[in-house]
């Protein structure tokens, strides 16, 4: 992520949205929804970056989940909704705010029981490459593997 | 003043209310605040008459919700008294100004480039398959020796005065630093030196950034001379003395002081804030004689070791004019016809001065060629090239290369919307407004200037083969290669070229 | 390299992690022994109230995978209680008197519930602590539609304790000498919303109360007024479990001491997880912080010492996420110094700051990007290095200067 890019535009976070929905036209999946993404934009004046998991090489919240949950694969970080109880202690550990709760009824896939939600880098979803990635307008999202 | 002030909007946005998903994107993105947010119906809003048609919106719409159109309202027009004319009267009773516009000159003159058709072998001289053969799209330009020389000992004497190398017969026009953004500018050189061509920095300088592209760059000198010392002279490979300009000929350049932002005011040598006013003439250059004490003086600061190039808008007399250029010493001449872009322009000059450079073009290439100085000068042709085909044509017609101003614009995003001169673009380029400077980024903006060249040098390698010829330069005024449809007598013998069916 | 560790939770998962980051497993074998007292695959401890609620099953209870310990080369002995060390000797000998020997040892032994000496606690049938499964389970035995409650403690683990049983069980009451709830993790006003909170769940509060003796079913409390229940549970606080060290010689405070490689005054003896005692950075004070995060740390950097790499562990702070029938709180570090207040009647934000440094903060229903403030806490971050006023506010990285925000979210290279 590159912040002298990034335009504020918060495209990203819609397609980040859109991918989780598993829909063909966003469209269809976004309207009057409240969305939830993953990556978010910060605005602060004319200064705009977007933060979403950063896949550390030390992740803290996979270290403090509780019940495991959380662990890497691939180097991602992924989240096993299944094992995960909501006690949003990886929100209160990430020092970037990119696990937050998964609000009901946002654009989460349904059935998933999903209760807390961070960027998978779309490995979860069909897309199956970032899509925040893909369709930034400035390329400002860059997807590295920096080792 | 009054309700005769009102002037209806040229464009309506249209918007897909169900496929909207309100992520406010339009109004993120638009400098000229046409969209709003209305958050008590948690819709989003336009007002047309702050649409530019940039397409900046339509571009980044994620659910494709956006349209611009054509607004339906109509005067009760004639032939006579148009939509636009009408619309200006308006506008001027209004304002009390001279009407401004940019970009190049769109009123419909014939486009000689749409007349002219290219010949191809059949039976008596075998095509040539690119993919298979070798083709040759490297020129050089500058003036060439009118005959080989030897020394006492019988060898060959290098008498080649200094040449610019391009891999294929294209560069990128002069846009100032200042007209265009940074990011712009940066975009045109990377992509030159990917390329191996030339980029060139217009009368506004070069940024202290940039000497690093020096291998790609031609630097302009014109009559503001802006940004001109010694090391800016030397700093490219080239120097291009403006004389004058396609969509203004005769008028002089006019940046406004809200563009002399920090950095470019440095790089002009201007104070910050200052209007650029860029004279109409040299005020030293009142003739050929004293064209050429500038020529020979910036070859001396140069020591003869860059070629100079003078720059002319293409004008009635453009032959006799070419011929006095060549004989000045300069190594290259740039004609550069009326429909060339701008920044801004008053618009009465854009749309009714100068003449169409095809015309401008076989007019001097045969003036030169019955001087017998055609060889003392290469010749750029600029003004409306538009694609490989019109690059190809333009070649036939006698020019070594072109320059490309609005077509590498459009690359880097431009949409034509013509309103340079509110410095407002969405699309990062004819802007000096941080914000919506960073939304052109170079490492994309190159690219997309290199995949556009190199599609059109495989076009041009394409026709070459069809027409079985493997080198550019054998088609150099080979005015045998075009024929013309529709065209008039008078039309075929400016332009050297035969009627279809002859 | 005979690794032992002694312990199957956090800090002894984190202890296999770290070491086999350090030491990839050979094909020779199986280096790392775990000994426990509970006969369990490891597994989740803050879960059990989950599981008493139905929230998940003993499966999902997990901490690992079924193949955490063949991938990770280790044998988790048949359940014996680790009785004494001789860390002169490097053995460890068992109940039941068999003996091992290690090469390094990890005492990962965890906590144990403080059981206050209340007259009377003997002649109550029913009476339970609530820390392990296996408290639960004989917990969950006895339950029925009709059991009256008691839980003596309105900390984390009795509160836990109690939202886990209210569905099923006819009344819960908590009793704690403490004027308000839960008073090592919140401050008066956010204990106070919790507890309104709680109590509209049906939970009844006993505060600045305490339990003078039992007799079978009745507590009598200090203010004269008497309880009747069907099951007790004990939650006044937990003490590490310290003793292998202690009766080895090594040193204890509170907890186990250890320095910053885990290691313990014994030679090749590490510590980790609840049984220790470290360093709370927000404080500055010596503290034993019983967290999960902090154990699991702990063994990681425990467990890569052990196997020959460095690692220190030096940013504990205290920090909790908890969560009663979906009102959440998140809190980390200590709460003194200047305070910035953001309150409404759902959500309540407190941060607490002073000498440069962000010391804690209190957060209710408030969870946005609350790792922004956890990590200001923990880093000690200088906070005339960016915008306060904003991160007060809104947490972010917008409060950042530019040039550590590339640092984090890479730039472009």
């Amino acid at each position: 992520m590159d912040e002298k890019w990034c335009l504020g535009c918060h495209l990203c976070e819609y397609y980040c949205a859109f991918a989780q929905t598993n829909e063909k036209d966003m469209a269809r999946a976004l309207k009057d929804r409240k969305i939830a993404p993953r990556i978010q934009v910060e605005d602060s004046g004319n200064v705009h970056f977007a933060v979403s998991c950063r896949h550390c090489k030390e992740p803290l919240c996979v270290k403090a989940c509780i019940t495991g949950a959380l662990s890497v694969e691939d180097s991602v970080i992924r989240i096993d909704p299944d094992r995960c109880v909501g006690c949003y202690t990886c929100v209160l550990i990430c020092p970037y705010g990119a696990i937050a709760p998964a609000i009901a009824g946002a654009t989460a896939p349904e059935g998933g029981g999903l209760v807390v939600q961070k960027c998978e880098l779309c490995l979860q979803n069909k897309m199956g490459t970032p899509q925040c990635v893909q369709n930034c307008p400035n390329a400002a999202i860059v997807y590295e593997d920096r080792g | 003043m009054g309700v005769w002030g009102g002037v209806y909007p040229e464009y309506e946005i249209a918007r897909n209310a169900d496929r909207c998903v309100v992520c406010r994107v339009c109004e993120r993105q638009c400098a000229n605040e046409a969209h709003e947010y209305i958050p008590e119906i948690n819709k989003m809003a336009a007002d047309d008459a702050k649409c530019v048609n940039c397409h900046r919106c339509v571009a980044l719409c994620p659910t494709r919700a956006l349209k611009i159109v054509k607004s339906g309202n109509t005067y009760k027009e004639n032939m006579n008294w148009t939509e636009k004319t009408i619309n200006e009267i308006y506008k001027q009773a209004d304002t009390g100004g001279v009407l401004l516009s940019s970009m190049g000159n769109p009123e419909p003159y014939p486009i000689y480039f749409d007349k002219l058709t290219l010949n191809a072998s059949q039976v008596t001289n075998p095509s040539i398959d690119p993919l298979r053969e070798p083709m040759e799209t490297r020129i050089f330009l500058g003036a060439k020796p009118n005959a080989i020389e030897r020394d006492e000992n019988g060898k060959l004497k290098n008498n080649l005065p200094p040449q610019l190398k391009l891999t294929m017969p294209m560069m990128f026009a002069a846009m100032s630093y200042g007209a265009i953004s940074y990011n712009a500018h940066e975009s045109l050189a990377r992509a030159a030196e990917e390329l191996g061509v030339f980029y060139n920095t217009g009368e506004g300088g070069l940024h202290e950034d940039f000497y690093r592209y020096g291998k790609n760059t031609i630097v302009q000198v014109a009559s503001g001379r802006f940004g001109v010392h010694k090391e800016y002279l030397n700093a490219g490979m080239a120097v291009e003395i403006k004389m004058g300009q396609g969509a203004k000929p005769g008028i002089g350049g006019h940046l406004p002081g809200a563009k002399i932002v920090a950095d470019v005011s440095r790089t002009r040598m201007i104070p910050e804030g200052a209007d650029a006013i860029s004279p109409a003439p040299h005020h030293d250059i009142y003739s050929i004689e004293d064209l050429r004490q500038l020529v020979y003086s910036l070859k001396e600061t140069t020591e003869y070791q860059k070629p100079v190039i003078v720059k002319i808008a293409a004008v009635h007399n453009v032959a006799a004019i070419a011929s006095g250029i060549a004989r000045s010493g300069a190594d290259i001449i740039a004609l550069d016809g009326f429909r060339g872009g701008t920044g801004a322009a008053p618009t009465r000059i854009r749309d009714c001065v100068g003449i169409p450079i095809e015309l401008a073009l076989a007019g001097v290439d045969t003036r030169l060629r019955e001087e017998g100085i055609r060889d003392r000068v290469s010749i750029v042709a600029s003004g409306g090239i538009r694609s490989s085909t019109d690059i190809f044509k333009a070649i036939a017609l006698g020019a070594d290369c072109v320059y490309l101003g609005t077509a590498a614009l459009m690359a880097l995003g431009c949409h034509l919307c013509r309103s340079c001169q509110a410095g407002k673009c969405n699309w990062g380029i004819a802007t000096q407004t941080p914000e919506l400077v960073k939304r052109l980024n170079p490492n994309i903006g190159y690219k997309r200037l290199v995949n556009l060249m190199r599609a059109w040098q495989h076009e041009i390698e394409e026709m070459m083969g069809g027409m079985g010829i493997n080198s550019i330069e054998a088609l150099k005024g080979n005015r045998l290669a075009l024929r013309g449809v529709g065209l008039n007598e008078k039309e075929l013998a400016i332009l050297g070229v035969k009627h279809a069916g002859e | 390299m005979r690794y032992m560790i002694i312990g199957n939770s956090a800090a002894a998962v984190g202890a296999v992690e770290g070491i086999r980051r350090t030491n990839v497993r050979t094909d020779s074998g199986r280096e790392i022994l775990l000994i426990s007292d509970e006969p369990r695959h490891t597994y989740s401890r803050p879960l059990i109230s989950y599981w008493l609620q139905g929230k998940v099953t003993e499966e999902k209870m997990r901490y690992r995978g079924l193949d955490f310990y063949d991938k990770n080369g280790c044998i988790l002995l048949p359940p014996k209680k680790a009785v004494r060390l001789d860390a002169d000797r490097k053995k460890v000998f068992l109940a039941g008197g068999r003996e091992l020997d290690y090469d390094r040892l990890l005492i990962a032994t965890g906590s144990s519930a403080l059981v206050p000496p209340i007259p009377g606690l003997e002649t109550v049938e029913h009476a339970f602590t609530f820390m392990s499964m296996d408290d639960a389970v004989a917990l969950r035995k006895i339950l029925t539609a009709e059991t009256r409650a008691l839980i003596v403690g309105a900390g984390l683990i009795g509160l836990k304790c109690a939202e886990g049983i209210r569905e099923s069980v006819r009344s819960v009451q908590v009793v704690d000498l403490a004027p308000q709830i839960l008073s090592s993790v919140l401050d008066e006003t956010s204990a106070k919303m919790m507890q309104d909170h709680l109590e509209k769940k049906g939970i009844l509060f006993d505060l600045s109360n305490s339990v003078d003796r039992f007799d079978q079913n009745r507590a009598f409390l200090r203010d004269k007024t008497q309880i009747e229940f069907d099951a007790l549970v004990l939650a006044a606080g937990v003490k590490p479990s310290a003793d292998l060290v202690k009766n080895a010689g090594g040193r204890v405070g509170r907890g186990i001491v250890v320095n910053d490689k885990m290691e313990t005054s014994l030679p090749g003896v590490y510590a980790a997880g609840d049984c220790t005692e470290s360093l709370d950075v927000s404080s500055g004070e010596i503290k034993v912080m019983a967290l999960l995060p902090n154990a699991y740390m702990q063994g990681e950097c425990a467990g890569v010492n052990m196997a020959g790499g460095t690692a220190s562990f030096t940013q504990a702070v205290p920090m909790n996420a908890i969560g009663f029938f979906g009102m959440h709180a998140l809190t980390a570090g200590v709460y003194t110094g200047e305070t910035y207040v953001d309150q409404d009647q759902e959500h309540y934000k407190k941060l607490f700051y002073g000498g440069n440094h962000l010391n804690g903060v209190i957060l209710i229903n408030r969870e946005e990007k609350a790792g922004v403030y956890t990590s200001l806490i923990r880093e000690r971050t200088p906070l005339d290095t960016l915008d306060f006023d904003l991160l007060c506010r809104q947490p972010g990285l917008a409060a950042f200067a530019q040039t550590g925000r590339d640092a984090i979210l890479g730039g472009v290279l």
